[in-house]
């Protein structure tokens, strides 16, 4: 469990363009927090900020009090974090089983039998069955992906759980199990959680407390239930798009 | 006129800066070889791909330049009723300069666009982040093997490729042009120091570094999307066959003293 607090975060690319203009946010120990908005607005930039991917130009963000921007401690910084990319960013030269064995031998130095146990528990955990275990990702479906990237993010054992689009690229019915899935995995594992999607039913699911990030700005915070009655302009559209693409 | 040198001094600072990059890149991954964790399976993969996938096409290269010299010196001497030393002159062209460039350019055309591939395609598919995010310096998995991998292997595809390469001439030599099978492999043997083969090897390792180098960080540093990826493909094999081209002339300079 950890504390994230993003205190007026800026950032902006060579080319000029600014993508983050002073995001302040705290997210708290064993919250399962959501960061809504329309695409390039910042969203993926953000989260990619948080994990030191892309340096910040200024402001803060701190884990647990340590600072992304301390190069000495990043090592222990990196550690609380484990991420979902949106594309799952499996390693193709290996099986799935040996892409989840590679994580957990950064993180344990155990014997090569009890780290493929553990591989096959984190597989069979989310859902795997054994006979993919051996495929590369490149012969499994979209949704058997996400999972074997999920059992790979969970199997070193993080403090906070990103989710970057976790249901994107995924039918409907497949999304709707790869988000109970998300639900059951950060409620059994009682960590923090941040993700990152456009799409309000997939934050309504997973969460009640949200932010809305709108030109690198966080624009609204509060329970996704409240976005309906929100006075703010941006928070009421981004409600009604979003409500009518679902009534549709 | 001030427009002509600010361009030119625009491009001046924009060589300079890429020059920078790509030394802090190579002098990081260097570094990156000499302490642990190594990632001992990676660099098998990477030494199978370059020794042993890479062998075919070196060794095709390697025969038909050998047999091509053969004919090439066999018209040449005669003219000078020098025949007898078509043999000297072929093992000593293929151990020090053609079977090294040969393999250093073919290996940079199929390797060194493999590298800046693959490379490229996890930066945009973000296995690279993924590989952050899972405490590994991508330097250390991904770049520090193929740069040993080249370092190690290419001498050892340049040794095959002079055998076949020398094989070539042997063969033309003793087939068309009516060589004696005997007299051919004395004057091969004869004439053959062992600094003409070392030299060679040594070409081929820094070849090698020079492949992997170039192919490492045109992937790294790829733009996003197929175009990018695409871009820095070509961009590591156009930098690793003329990198091949300069070492080569550097080190001819450097070995035999000129």
């Amino acid at each position: 469990m950890s504390k994230i607090i993003f205190q007026d975060v800026h950032k902006s690319f060579e080319d000029g363009q600014k993508v983050l203009n002073g995001v302040s946010l705290e997210i708290e120990n064993a919250e399962t927090h959501i960061i809504l908005g329309r695409s390039g607005c910042g969203k993926s930039v953000l989260l990619k900020c948080l994990l030191g991917i892309f340096p910040i130009n200024t402001g803060n963000i701190l884990v647990d009090g340590l600072s992304v921007k301390n190069k000495h401690d990043y090592g222990n910084y990196i550690k609380k974090f484990s991420i979902l990319f949106q594309g799952n960013a499996l390693f193709d030269s290996m099986t799935v089983v040996e892409n989840v064995e590679f994580g957990i031998k950064q993180v344990r130095r155990d014997s090569s039998k009890i780290i493929r146990s553990i591989a096959e528990e984190k597989l069979l955990s989310v859902g795997l069955e054994k006979r993919v275990f051996d495929l590369y990702p490149a012969e499994i479906s979209g949704g058997m992906q996400k999972r074997a990237a999920l059992a790979r993010a969970i199997a070193i054992e993080p403090d906070i759980l990103l989710f970057d689009e976790p249901t994107s690229g995924l039918d409907p019915i497949t999304g709707g199990i790869i988000c109970n899935l998300l639900k059951d995995t950060v409620k059994k594992l009682g960590v923090t959680s941040l993700t990152i999607t456009h799409d309000l039913k997939v934050a309504q699911f997973l969460s009640d407390r949200a932010s809305l990030l709108n030109k690198g700005q966080v624009v609204w915070t509060g329970h996704t239930g409240e976005m309906k009655n929100c006075q703010n302009d941006f928070v009421r559209e981004f409600y009604n798009a979003s409500d009518v693409i679902s009534r549709k | 006129m001030i427009e002509s040198f600010t361009s030119l001094g625009k491009y001046t600072i924009a060589a300079l800066q890429e020059i920078g990059r790509v030394s802090i890149f190579v002098f990081r991954s260097v570094r990156c070889c000499f302490y642990p964790p190594f990632f001992l399976k990676e660099l098998w993969r990477q030494m199978l791909a370059v020794g042993f996938y890479s062998l075919p096409i070196v060794g095709l290269t390697a025969i038909f330049a050998g047999m091509v010299l053969a004919l090439q010196m066999h018209v040449g001497f005669t003219r000078f009723n020098a025949e007898g030393a078509i043999a000297t002159v072929v093992v000593i062209s293929i151990t020090r300069e053609l079977g090294p460039v040969f393999a250093g350019l073919m290996v940079a055309g199929r390797l060194g666009s493999a590298i800046a591939a693959e490379i490229g395609s996890m930066r945009v598919s973000e296995q690279i982040d993924a590989l952050l995010t899972l405490r590994v310096d991508p330097l250390k998995f991904l770049v520090a093997p193929r740069i040993i991998a080249g370092l190690l292997m290419l001498p050892f595809l340049v040794l095959i490729a002079d055998i076949i390469g020398v094989m070539g001439g042997f063969l033309v030599s003793t087939t068309l042009l009516d060589f004696s099978v005997g007299s051919y492999i004395a004057q091969t043997v004869k004439n053959l120091e062992i600094m003409d083969v070392l030299s060679g090897l040594a070409k081929a390792s820094a070849f090698g570094f020079c492949i992997s180098a170039f192919g490492c960080y045109h992937g790294f540093f790829s733009d996003l999307g197929a175009r990018g990826v695409g871009r820095a493909t070509t961009s590591a094999v156009v930098s690793s066959c003329i990198g091949v081209l300069v070492l080569n002339y550097l080190l001819t300079a450097l070995f035999f003293g000129i």
